[in-house]
């Protein structure tokens, strides 16, 4: 009887050691799986925006990532005011509107095409459409194009920092966080 | 200690240490098969064949292949193709296999839903076989992404986008997966790692599960009868063979086996010879870009079913869709309330439920290929809504069953 208590106590502080150890592992397992500080801190890139041309798609790079920039016509800025939701979404530099929004579409990240004719996006992978402010105009995809956290900086745009004007954006629900 | 006496040769040397006669037998020759099974029954063991191929092929693979994103596609498309003697050979046996490996695990599973060998006693048969099945799935995608072309970039995209949980925006969960904001050197060499052992492991541990779980309910048969295994064996031990109803594993059955195994051998090379191109997405062999889409992205033929029943509903829906379609096999045990374990054809309403369901897993591979568009939209959204209907209506249509 005696024995057997002893056995029992030893198997329970085994198990406690055991245990310990196993938590203690994962965490380093899961750790070790963890995106590299490299990789986190290479997240920030600076646009130049005077660079752009009205209505011509241009596609950058952010954090591996395609980012859209689309320089707005007047005309599409007007069609945009009717819809205060539409101007939301654009950023203004200067006396120009872009959009600047992550190029994988909402629905499953693949990338949308531009037709400059039609102004609007196609993404051909499930059929969704987006117009011209990247807002959605038709399903699968259940969101607009997401936004980058941007911070405007004279006629520069630094992706990767979270400026008043993204901050008004996530706050209106016009984009999650990417 | 056991005795242990000068050995009189080679075999009784071992026979003292490793007990390989017992094993011979346990495993072998008192290993007993009903007599009454037919050829679907080998699938089990063009697997097990088609298996080793994989194996041998991948490890040359391994020795040139290099999990860098900025070699990988020329160490396959390059190195192995055109350097290495025969890497040619080794790269269409495993991406034939990989494909047909697929080909063989739909029908010995349909194989077994037709006889109904997931019941009464071999659930676990069919558990540890669904859990393959995935294990499999995921070296698959996982094998997918180390060329590193333009669909492996994005099928890598795509399907750990899915682990955001659409509403549920898990996109934290998501880098954490892939080791970066997109598929980028962590994500290769982490999938490289899946690919190549861990799970790899995990199939050959779970091979000795399925293996294993067949032990005591032994293998079903034809008619699905009820077999006393003991007495059959005991019949054919005491040299009544003829009216026994089993027969030894080796080498009786086996020489049934290997004929079988000899047949899809000699179809397997034909493919590897001549055909090896229906098993490479063209697209992949375009290098990753992870700034353009290709147009059309579809995943290996095995997977399109499951991914047609993702596509016509909203993200949401859709995703539960999915995620139904990927465990619901697992339950099939416990929806098919019928006592009965024969061959659909002598079942009530389950021998249309049967032949429904496999035409309508064929549908939706058919229009998880075409673009989803028009009439192949529609035709998919059906197909998917009565995948889910069939499953809902399992459990009714065979609980009246009556006993046969
Ligand atoms: S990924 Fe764009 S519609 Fe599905």
């Amino acid at each position: 009887m005696k024995n057997n208590s002893r056995r029992g106590f030893m198997g329970k502080a085994f198990g406690a050691v055991a245990g310990v150890g196993a938590v203690a592992s994962l965490y380093a397992m899961k750790r070790s799986w963890d995106p590299l500080p490299s990789v986190k801190a290479a997240g920030f890139t600076t646009l130049d925006m005077s660079q752009y041309k009205e209505n011509e798609l241009v596609t950058e790079k952010w954090r591996g990532k395609p980012i859209f920039v689309l320089k707005q016509t007047a005309e599409m800025v007007k069609k945009a005011e009717e819809n205060p939701k539409d101007m939301e979404r654009l950023i203004k530099i200067g006396n120009d509107y872009f959009l600047v929004c992550l190029g994988l579409c909402t629905h499953l990240g693949c990338i949308p095409g531009y037709n400059p004719d039609e102004q609007s996006f196609l993404c051909a992978c499930h059929g969704g459409m987006y117009d011209f402010t990247g807002d959605v105009t038709k399903a699968p995809p259940p969101r607009g194009l997401d936004i980058p956290p941007f911070k405007v900086d004279g006629n520069k745009l630094v992706l990767g920092e979270e400026g008043p004007e993204y901050k008004k954006m996530l706050e209106n629900g016009i984009t999650l966080k990417a | 200690m056991a005795h242990f006496t000068k050995a009189k040769n080679l075999h009784d040397w071992l026979n003292q240490r490793l007990a390989i006669d017992t094993l011979n037998r346990v495993l072998a020759t008192e290993y007993w098969i009903p007599k009454n099974i037919n050829f679907l029954w080998a699938m089990g063991m063009i697997l097990a064949i088609t298996f080793g191929l994989l194996l041998v092929s991948g490890i040359f693979l391994l020795m040139y292949y290099q999990p860098n994103i900025d070699l990988a596609f020329d160490s396959v498309n390059y190195t192995i193709m055109q350097e290495v003697g025969y890497g040619w050979l080794w790269r269409h046996v495993h991406g034939v296999a990989a494909s047909v490996v697929f080909l063989i695990i739909y029908i010995h599973m349909f194989t077994g839903i037709y006889y109904g060998s997931y019941k009464n006693g071999r659930e676990m048969i069919w558990i540890s076989g669904m859990l393959l099945f995935v294990a499999f799935s995921a070296e698959a995608f996982s094998g997918y992404m180390l060329p590193w072309g333009q669909m492996s970039y994005w099928a890598g995209m795509v399907i750990t986008n899915l682990f955001a949980g659409g509403s549920l925006h898990a996109d934290g969960l998501v880098e954490w997966i892939r080791g970066d904001y997109v598929p980028a050197q962590a994500f290769l060499n982490r999938f490289f790692m899946l690919h190549v052992l861990l799970i790899p492991l995990a199939i050959i541990g779970l091979i000795g599960l399925h293996f294993g779980a067949l032990r005591i309910p032994h293998v079903n048969n034809q008619d699905g009868e009820e077999i006393d295994f003991d007495a059959e064996a005991k019949k054919y031990l005491a040299g009544d063979k003829a009216n026994s109803k089993v027969i030894r594993f080796m080498n009786d059955f086996l020489a049934k086996d290997m004929m079988v195994v000899g047949i899809f051998l000699i179809l397997f090379f034909y493919l590897v010879f001549y055909h090896y191109d229906f098993a490479m997405d063209p697209v992949n062999f375009d290098p990753a870009d992870g700034l353009k889409t290709p147009a059309h992205i579809y995943p290996e033929w095995y997977f399109l079913w499951s991914y047609e029943i993702l596509r016509p509903f909203s993200t949401d829906v859709g995703l539960i869709a999915f995620a139904f379609a990927q465990v619901i096999f697992f339950l099939l045990p416990f929806l098919d309330k019928s006592p009965n374990a024969v061959p659909a054809s002598r079942r009530g309403l389950f021998k249309y439920w049967f032949w429904a369901m496999l035409i309508d897993m064929i549908i939706l591979t058919a229009m998880g290929k075409v673009p989803p568009e028009g009439v192949f939209s529609t035709i998919g959204l059906y197909a998917a809504l009565t995948f889910i209907g069939l499953w809902i209506i399992l459990p009714f249509i065979t609980k009246f069953e009556k006993k046969v």
